[in-house]
């Protein structure tokens, strides 16, 4: 068995998938930084913007549900913004049944724009790793002045995620192959079986960097001198720089309607 | 007509004090195929990493009349192609293209000659089309011989292999022992694989703790069985 994340959508068509990589990681993060500055409680400016993420579905023939159900990995992170509704000065909005604690008006509405804010900014990065390529991701990434030693370190990162995450796998396998349980008898001590966790962390550290000496001399018998070539991969087409202009439009736009108004 | 392999008096002491490799001495002429055998941990991998300078011990090491040091290393690199034994060490690039064009974009040719070594070396190895595949999602098998594609789009001189059959189901090592066959150039290759390198390999050169025990005619050393099970190599056929 291996991990992995190979995306169903990669290899459709559409004017989504065959825009420049560069014109897609650009727009997403102009728009990840506008939705970002949205004021709170700006519910119509938070609508618009959902709007833009439907009309990027609709280009990108993604569907609603499958970038949903992406997009729920994020979730854990709104753990940070839990207290807001609590801690938030404030009338007293309404009181939890129970623990008795209070919600202010300010808090809630606070929390509530949070949220939102951050599953559009997720929904969008989703729409951006769905309809790219990774290789191709990348390359943007050092074509738009990312630096190599930054790139590459990602690169390799993802290169090798995959080939741990069996190597770990493998690991617990052989783990659990080794753990028997008789019934009748005790089970071994919560102590040692944390000994044997750690010295598994360990051991795959030192096999990490092991195979990052191998990795190493593999680059340096084909030559790598230490710089790292990229290629020219995409030029800029007239969909490119349309689609390009239109986002840019619709933030400054956007932003400039709200906040003017 | 200078592809040869000379390796005279090299000593390699590993950083921890134990030594590697005692006196190794051999010589590949131009064109020949010469196998590398012994047991584990005999110094066969430690010795290849010595033939592009990837290690450099005490000694001379030359390769197509070239003496191995420091300001030489790029040419030797692209005259040597090294295939290491796990083919997930060598591509780790994110696609099988960039892979094979790595040794090539680092030779400074133009990405139209780039692209004509990446196509050339997929079909010596019969992996055309693969191009814009991810590494990590093929089979063993493919792995192997997209490693050995990375390594011929340098059109090196000396090709030299860790282990290329380990780990190969029957017909995946079939294939191999056949692209192996049709490669003409100059090749050493480490093995455990005694009934490949019957059928591949005229010479061979036994290493057992790090010295050279046996170097020769392959038929003549198979048939020595004292030999064989001294050096951990007896290949028993009860079938």
């Amino acid at each position: 068995m291996h991990f992995n994340l190979a995306d169903q959508y990669h290899h459709r068509e559409s004017i989504v998938h065959g825009l420049n990589p560069r014109v897609k990681v650009l727009g997403v993060v102009l728009y990840i930084f506008a939705v970002g500055l949205l004021p709170e409680g700006e519910w119509l400016g938070f609508l618009l913007y959902f709007l833009f993420l439907i009309i990027s579905y609709q280009l990108s023939g993604l569907e609603f549900f499958f970038v949903l159900r992406r997009s729920l990995i994020a979730l854990p992170f709104l753990l940070a913004a839990f207290a807001i509704p609590f801690t938030t000065p404030g009338d007293e909005w309404m009181k939890l049944p129970i623990i008795g604690w209070t919600i202010t008006e300010t808090g809630a509405i606070r929390f509530a724009s949070i949220v939102i804010r951050a599953w559009l900014a997720v929904q969008a990065a989703v729409v951006l790793i769905s309809t790219t390529r990774i290789p191709d991701l990348f390359w943007s990434l050092s074509a738009l002045g990312m630096p190599s030693i930054l790139v590459s370190t990602i690169n390799f990162m993802y290169r090798y995620l995959f080939v741990l995450a069996d190597e770990v796998l493998r690991m617990l396998r052989a783990r659990s192959a080794r753990s028997p349980r008789l019934p009748h008898k005790p089970k071994p001590p919560v102590l040692w079986e944390g000994r044997v966790a750690g010295s598994m962390v360990g051991s795959l550290f030192i096999r990490s960097i092991e195979r990052s000496e191998r990795v190493y001399s593999a680059m340096l018998s084909r030559g790598f001198d230490g710089r790292v070539l990229v290629k020219r991969k995409f030029k800029m087409k007239q969909t490119d720089w349309i689609i390009m202009v239109a986002v840019i439009a619709f933030v400054f736009m956007s932003q400039g309607l709200i906040h003017l108004r | 007509m200078h592809h040869t392999i000379e390796v005279l008096n090299l000593r390699f002491t590993y950083p921890d004090g134990r030594i590697a490799l005692h006196k190794i001495d051999f010589v590949i002429a131009p064109g020949e195929k010469a196998a590398l055998v012994g047991p584990n941990g005999a110094g066969k991998s430690t010795l290849i990493l010595h033939l592009n300078g990837i290690l450099m011990g005490e000694g001379e090491v030359k390769v197509c009349g070239l003496s191995l040091a420091k300001e030489n290393l790029g040419q030797a690199r692209a005259s040597v192609g090294l295939v290491f034994q796990d083919p997930d060490d060598q591509l780790f690039s994110m696609s099988v293209f960039d892979d094979v064009a790595f040794g090539p974009m680092y030779m400074g040719l133009s990405m139209d000659e780039v692209r004509l070594r990446v196509e050339k070396a997929l079909e010596a190895v019969g992996m055309e089309g693969f191009e814009g595949r991810v590494s990590h999602h093929l089979s063993g098998g493919e792995k192997k011989r997209i490693a050995i594609a990375t390594v011929l789009a340098m059109e090196p001189e000396i090709l030299v292999l860790d282990e290329p059959t380990a780990g190969l189901d029957p017909r995946s090592r079939r294939r191999l022992i056949n692209l192996l066959k049709e490669l003409p150039m100059t090749m050493l290759v480490s093995t455990h694989d005694i009934p490949m390198v019957a059928e591949l390999f005229p010479r061979m050169i036994t290493i057992d703790e790090g010295r050279i025990v046996g170097d020769g005619p392959t038929k003549e050393y198979l048939q020595d069985q004292a030999f064989l099970v001294g050096h951990g190599l007896e290949t028993a056929v009860p079938w």
